[in-house]
């Protein structure tokens, strides 16, 4: 047995590296050289005609400069909203996650595939929906009015709100299932035990299940704040010019101005101060398993 | 405390602690079906939407009720050609991602071999970024190799984000099998080759299936990066985005609704075939 173990360890020596390498090719191909290209059009300078531009690498880092100066309200504004959007997402999932792992018995799978099915519907057909919703004719915003809690004339499309609202929306998912899937992991009899240690719920919460659902609120919050802080669609269907945010930037000036080298220096900027957060962050919350 | 919580423990009964928060229960459980429900009041505005009767060029308020919508889904060819598309592109960017990504998590789980860490490390990469990067990203490779972006360039793409879903996916789902099960069918005399086609690959392909199914949704549903690398090329969610801007109509609510009761459907299918072999 143990002979057969070790033959079948030796033949498969180079066995792992071919059936890794066409995927690691290719991701290096077509996912590390374009960061490589990103960084080199965001060093240089436009030049030639309107109609016909070159680019010229020539190490201009006055994009950079011109990308904080220029749009320093953007990126302020992008990771407020990011955050916000995370924080609400975390608030709304908590309790559907929870009963989700501990009270809904034999209709566990039901909800959970009821959670999962709202996204089979394409993320912007989603949006346009809460357009209707959030419209200033829509009963929402009548009932909200009605309540005192709107003022009249108030209106919530076109708002801070609006977009932030989107955001929540669109990522709950990621911060529903991993959070499930680590209170699922928590054994019951550990919350039984800290109560009949005479614990409050409220210190069984904050001491037992809090702390060891913190893999499921670490993944998720990168899951939901991550693509929240990339995302043009929220702020340019639920929102207005007062709401730009530094993806509908990019997304104007590489596929409308075409000025490659400002859109590529504050794509590296959003890239930047999304990885130096997620280190702070991963480290704060003191545990390195993501996945 | 030590002997209080002894006595405790001894003598005092759970269900009284347990029984005392009634109410907060209650609450987390409203909380939650609250939640719930929010998470379907867009689906259930995008299905009472399909039957609309839209004035003007935008199916955002209600205007009365028709059929018409459903009698004709496909009255905008733009509309239909892009859906034809968007699932022709999945279907291509799958079967490659699938291939790729499968073998690389097979040896993920199944080998050991240096430098296995860094590549789990590598494989997150593409999920931690935000696509509007690497959207932006590619443009700007396809900019320097001088490529048009179109067709080729998104299916490319595609297979690139796709990768790590499917390894992740595969991965986890291979975790735990009892891969003995090879060792003896190699001692029962059974080649390499026949070992994987009748042992590994039955083990697997749950997982392989699982995985290629949220493939082909991501690929359909993508917008950010698929903008970014299209060209003229119109796929359905682009198609969609355009007609934000320009006019919305009701069979876009129609297709959206129709994807999503097959989905449910096939869902359904899925889990009742799964519970019928396992009875079996």
């Amino acid at each position: 047995m143990a002979g057969v173990a070790s033959s079948s360890r030796q033949r498969s020596k180079i066995a792992p590296y071919l059936m890794i390498l066409p995927a690691l090719v290719y991701l290096g191909i077509f996912f590390v050289v374009p960061f490589f290209s990103l960084a080199r059009t965001s060093l240089s300078s436009m030049g030639g005609s309107v109609y016909l531009p070159t680019l010229t690498f020539n190490w201009d880092f006055s994009n950079y400069l011109d990308a904080f100066s220029h749009y320093q309200d953007q990126i302020i504004r992008t990771f407020t909203y990011a955050l916000v959007a995370t924080l609400l997402c975390l608030l709304l999932a908590f309790p559907l996650a929870y009963v989700i792992a501990f009270k809904a018995g034999r209709y566990k799978n039901l909800i959970l595939g009821l959670v999962i099915l709202p996204f089979f519907v394409t993320f912007l057909i989603r949006t346009i929906a809460w357009k209707t919703i959030l419209a200033d004719d829509g009963w929402v915003v009548s009932a909200l009015g009605a309540v005192g809690l709107l003022p009249s004339e108030g209106r919530l499309l076109s708002t801070s709100w609006a977009v932030i609202g989107g955001l929540t929306y669109n990522w709950i998912i990621f911060m529903i299932l991993p959070l499930y899937v680590s209170l699922e992991k928590i054994d019951p009899r550990l919350i039984e035990a800290s109560k009949d240690l005479y614990s409050s719920n409220r210190r069984s919460f904050t001491k037992v299940i809090l702390p060891l659902s913190m893999p499921g609120v670490l993944a998720g919050s990168l899951l939901v704040f991550i693509p929240a802080s990339g995302d043009f669609i929220n702020a340019d269907y639920l929102g207005s010019t007062q709401t730009t945010m530094i993806g509908n930037v990019i997304q104007k000036q590489f596929l409308v101005v075409k000025d490659y080298p400002a859109a590529a220096a504050l794509s590296m900027v959003l890239m930047a101060i999304i990885l130096v957060g997620v280190l702070l962050y991963t480290r704060a919350l003191g545990t390195e398993d993501l996945v | 405390m030590t002997t209080q919580a002894m006595t405790a423990v001894g003598t005092a009964e759970p269900k009284t602690v347990k029984g005392s928060p009634k109410w907060g229960d209650l609450i987390l459980r409203i909380a939650a079906g609250l939640v719930l429900l929010y998470l379907f009041l867009p689906i259930f505005v995008i299905v009472l939407f399909s039957f609309n009767h839209p004035q003007g060029k935008f199916n955002y308020s209600w205007q009365g009720f028709t059929l018409n919508n459903w009698a004709h889904p496909f009255k905008y060819p733009a509309l239909t050609d892009a859906l034809k598309l968007s699932i022709n592109i999945a279907a291509v960017s799958t079967a490659i991602a699938l291939v790729l990504g499968t073998l690389l998590a097979i040896a993920l789980v199944r080998q050991r071999f240096r430098g296995r860490t860094a590549v789990d490390t590598f494989l997150v990469l593409p999920l931690t970024s935000p696509e509007v990067v690497i959207g932006a990203a590619l443009l700007t490779l396809f900019l320097d190799l001088g490529w048009a972006a179109g067709y080729t360039t998104i299916v490319i793409a595609h297979v690139a984000f796709e990768i790590s879903f499917i390894a992740m996916t595969v991965r986890a789902r291979m975790r735990g099998f009892d891969w003995t099960l090879e060792d003896a069918s190699m001692d029962l005399g059974a080649s390499p080759a026949r070992t994987f086609f009748k042992v590994t690959l039955p083990l697997i392909i749950p997982g392989i299936v699982a995985a290629a199914m949220l493939s082909f949704a991501l690929s359909l549903d993508d917008f950010i990066i698929t903008y970014f690398v299209s060209g003229s090329t119109v796929t359905y969610p682009l198609y969609v985005n355009a007609a934000v801007k320009a006019a919305v109509p009701p069979q876009i609510n129609v297709l959206a609704t129709a994807i999503l009761v097959i989905s449910l459907v096939l869902l359904a299918v899925g889990t009742l075939y799964r519970r019928k072999r396992i009875e079996a």
